[in-house]
């Protein structure tokens, strides 16, 4: 078995994912918390204003990593369903069962943080602009799966059916990332591109990336704790989850 | 052949009892009818979201049928049969979509001119609105037969199946009711048309094996 097979064999136990994780827990949640406070102090205090929108485009710096993150973790749920639906990993079934709540908090951020900046740029909380109205359908998508995992009693069939919907909502994700140029709206175009260099001044941007890295770390750290708490409530019958709480008890464990 | 086979029989059944298949265009002609009643002494407002209103309403239509799409063959266990019996279940699907189609969206197109009229449409946006549906209410109902296998053995679809079809039909209803916009304005609206096309062929190339999963698990609820 290559390297990679072998990994991708172990991350079928759940408990073999647990052990490893704990470390990678604390270093993404002092990365995360690390870079969004740079990013943020950097980008509210220090970056130039906009020479358009004043002040009010500095919520780009929340607004920007929050809809990149609704998208990518729809995504990323759309991959662990074929994984699921696939070989059958109960860690892919955990993995949709914690992003969906996170992911649908985020896009709920994204749509508000986009309403306010919404506001003063463009006169108005809401405009059926083509991209704010596929991030609100996003966040609709979110509710189906999320609804369709409660109607279902049968956790393992939940599971599998959660899949087959976040596989075929993910069609919908090209859709968002292309319909700005498919028509052309209020939206201004993406900020950042991996072919094209930014259009603002390096003093705008590098504090927005940072951030965004920063909130990929954040809710991957997030994702994880969620993940670690599912794996010990699924398998809390088993021998390994009374030790481990067992030496956690007594202070053995971080 | 499989399709076919599945496809009279459905029909069959569909022919069977007649009254059932006026529901969709009953339904679609009482929502014109409130809209009319909303707006109608406003003729112009009327007639400039008039396209938008029947595709609406047809969008919704063919969601209120996807429910009965496999309600019948899962209680009396056809479905189960269809499953067991090993033959590849997306064909039997493809059968079940195009009679489901004949029988409550075809209806739908046939109506469309008259509830155009109804509602004041431009008269040079009809065909275009009628094409737009014949392109659109297939990937409808398509997507529908997802939401309505992943709902069939819950013994509840109705809001939860509208849940989860509402956000997976925008793309569809974003270009059906543009091509009619831009047909009312005397553009051509064979852009949209042929991505409505394009979206049809996708949505029948995968439709079908995401309902066969999906049927597969309704048998484990």
């Amino acid at each position: 078995m290559g390297r990679l097979a072998a990994f991708a064999h172990r991350l079928g136990s759940p408990r073999w994912f647990f052990d490893i994780t704990g470390p990678w827990l604390v270093v993404l949640s002092v990365i995360g918390i690390a870079l969004v406070t740079v990013g943020s102090v950097w980008g509210l205090v220090f970056a130039p204003e906009d020479y358009q929108q004043g002040n009010s485009f500095r919520i780009i710096y929340v607004h920007v990593p929050t809809a990149h993150l609704a998208e990518a973790l729809y995504l990323a749920m759309g991959a662990a369903g074929v994984v699921l639906l696939v070989w059958r990993m109960k860690l892919a079934d955990m993995f949709i069962a914690v992003t969906a709540p996170v992911g649908m908090a985020i896009t709920g951020v994204a749509l508000l943080t986009g309403a306010i900046w919404g506001k003063p740029t463009w006169g108005a909380w809401w405009v059926w602009d083509a991209r704010t109205t596929s991030v609100l359908v996003l966040f609709f998508l979110y509710v189906g799966l999320m609804a369709l995992r409660q109607a279902i009693p049968a956790r393992e069939q939940a599971g599998r059916a959660v899949a087959v919907l976040a596989v075929v909502g993910t069609v919908n994700v090209p859709i968002i990332k292309y319909s700005v140029d498919w028509w052309l709206t209020l939206h201004q175009p993406s900020s950042f591109s991996l072919t094209e260099p930014p259009t603002m001044p390096a003093q705008m941007w590098l504090p927005l990336l940072v951030n965004v890295v920063g909130f990929y770390c954040l809710v991957a750290a997030v994702v994880l704790a969620g993940l670690r708490n599912e794996i010990l409530e699924r398998e809390s019958g088993t021998a390994w989850v009374r030790d481990w709480l067992a030496r956690k008890l007594r202070g053995s464990v971080a | 052949m499989i399709v076919l086979a599945q496809a009279g029989r459905d029909l069959r059944i569909a022919f069977r009892a007649r009254g059932e298949m006026a529901h969709p265009v009953a339904f679609f002609a009482l929502a014109v009818t409130l809209f009319g009643l909303g707006l109608g002494s406003d003729l112009q407002t009327l007639g400039a979201v008039a396209v938008v209103v029947v595709w609406v309403i047809a969008l919704l239509a063919c969601m209120l049928a996807a429910e009965s799409l496999f309600r019948r063959d899962f209680e009396d266990g056809t479905l189960e049969q269809m499953l067991l019996h090993g033959r590849p279940i997306f064909l039997a699907v493809l059968g079940k979509l195009a009679a489901h189609w004949c029988v409550s969206g075809l209806p739908l197109v046939l109506f469309a001119p008259v509830a155009g009229f109804m509602l004041q449409a431009p008269t040079q946006a009809l065909p275009v609105l009628v094409a737009s549906l014949a392109i659109g209410t297939p990937t409808l109902a398509a997507i529908g037969a997802v939401a309505a296998a992943l709902t069939v053995g819950l013994g509840r679809g109705g809001l939860l199946l509208a849940l989860i079809a509402l956000p997976l039909y925008v793309p569809v209803l974003v270009f059906g009711a543009s091509a009619g916009v831009v047909a009312a304005s005397g553009l051509s609206a064979l852009p949209q048309l042929l991505w409505l096309l394009a979206m049809l062929a996708a949505a029948l190339t995968f439709v079908p094996f995401a309902v066969g999963f999906a049927l597969r698990l309704s048998q484990e609820y």
